[in-house]
This record gives C-alpha cells, sequence and structure tokens, in this order.
C-alpha cells in the first residue's frame, strides 16, 4: 500500500474496461466530444456533494492512501479522478452492452 | 443532512431527470439494468478495496452502520455494510452512473456525436457472447 492505492484502484478501473472499446467496439473514447460534455456536469454535481460530504465529515480519506494532492474545496485530486473514470466505465459498460446484444437506448434517431 | 438522507434524495432526483426532465428512460430499458449489473458488481469489488483497506472512512453520524474504526476493517457483511462498504454507496453509485448514461443518451439524441456507433463486436469475441 502507498499513497498510490486510491490511484492504483482507478488505474484498474480503466485498463480493466479499455478491451471494451477494442473488441466490443464500444467506440467511447472515439466520441470525445460528446464523452467529456457528458463527464464535465457530473463531475461539477458530484465535486459539489463531495466538498459538502468532505466539510460535514461524512468520508475522510487516510492520507497514507492518496496522493497528498488536493484541489478546490480540500477535494483529494483522487477523488476528481474518481468523478472522471467511473463515468466512462459505466458509459463503456453501456456501450459494450448494446455492441453485443443490439438494444435500443433511445438515442438511435433525433425526434 | 446526512449521507443517508443525501442518496435517498439524490435517486429521487436523478429518477425524475430520467423520466420527466431528459426524459431519456434509459431506467425502462433491458440496455440498462444488464449494464448497471455489471457495473454494481464491479463496485462492490473496487468499492471493497477502498473501503475494506480504510482507505476511504466513514463517520458514523451520517450512515446507517457505524463508524469506521481506525484498527480493523469493517464488516464485510452487517452494520449497514455490504462488502465493507456503507450501503449508501450503493445509492451514491446509483446516481453517478445513471446522472451519467442519461447525459450520454441525452447528448446523443440531441445529433452530438451519435455515430459511429458501438459494435459490431469483433469476430473474435463474437462467438462469446451467444446469440443476438
Amino acid at each position: 500500500m502507498s499513497k498510490f492505492a486510491y490511484f492504483s484502484v482507478l488505474l484498474g478501473c480503466l485498463v480493466g474496461t479499455a478491451w471494451l472499446e477494442i473488441f466490443l467496439r464500444t467506440k467511447v473514447y472515439r466520441r470525445t466530444i460528446r464523452l467529456i460534455l457528458t463527464i464535465l456536469p457530473v463531475l461539477v454535481v458530484f465535486s459539489i456533494w463531495d466538498a459538502y460530504a468532505i466539510a460535514q465529515k461524512h468520508w475522510t480519506f487516510d492520507s497514507r492512501f492518496v496522493t497528498g494532492i488536493t484541489t478546490v474545496a480540500n477535494i483529494p485530486l483522487d477523488e476528481i479522478l474518481f468523478f472522471i473514470v467511473i463515468p466512462i466505465c459505466a458509459i463503456l459498460s453501456f456501450e459494450a452492452v448494446r455492441s453485443a446484444r443490439n438494444w435500443e437506448a433511445g438515442d438511435e434517431d433525433s425526434k | 443532512m446526512t449521507y443517508t438522507q443525501l442518496t435517498l434524495l439524490g435517486v429521487l432526483i436523478v429518477v425524475t431527470l430520467d423520466m420527466y426532465v431528459f426524459r431519456t428512460k434509459i431506467l425502462k430499458r433491458k440496455v440498462f439494468w444488464v449494464s448497471y449489473s455489471i457495473v454494481i458488481f464491479f463496485q462492490l469489488v473496487t468499492n471493497g478495496i477502498l473501503t475494506g483497506f480504510g482507505i476511504v472512512e466513514y463517520n458514523g453520524d451520517a450512515i446507517i452502520g457505524s463508524s469506521t474504526a481506525q484498527d480493523s476493517p469493517p464488516a464485510f457483511i452487517g452494520d449497514g455494510r455490504l462488502v465493507f462498504a456503507p450501503i449508501e454507496d450503493l445509492l451514491f453509485g446509483f446516481c453517478l452512473v445513471v446522472l451519467t448514461l442519461v447525459l450520454w443518451v441525452w447528448l446523443g439524441r440531441i445529433g452530438v456525436q451519435r455515430e459511429p456507433r458501438s459494435g459490431p463486436p469483433r469476430k473474435s469475441v463474437e462467438r462469446f457472447l451467444g446469440a443476438k
């Protein structure tokens, strides 16, 4: 265990889902603008939640296991990365199931 | 507000966003529930690491269960926890995943990079996926 424990879990999430982009052709990373526009509001909303939870001491981070870099409102960098990595993993899973099963998701044509 | 209350409020908000605001209605689709089941499994694994090793610790005043102890891992199951993590984390994850997918589908619907669509899977994995 080290300062990169939390960071390593996130890295594991990215590495563990990367094969979906290659083998199921999810084309999520290729739709970069859509991906960024999805993540940005999520990042803002959940950072606010995180800032509140940290201020209210709902949760704390063991300083031995996080990078030690702190961003706005005492939010550890690791948490900011979490709110970027997990949405990517969720979208990859969603598009992977779509790729494998051809199920509709509601964005097939403009309404 | 406690973490418990916030997660319940969060669930209410994301369900409203999906059903009535963005009207993406992913919560009524098979593709959502199947992919979310996969996500939950991996959430339990990764969150189990974060909470079991005490990388993230919780305050008993904010959750159903008790505070993370300083010297021992939390309950694996029980005391308001599932795989070391407070059960509130499941709702937190639900909010995070639903908000993400609502925005993703909505952006596609209004024409932001609807193409290229996902799939088809590579031939090498297709036979492991079974019938379409």
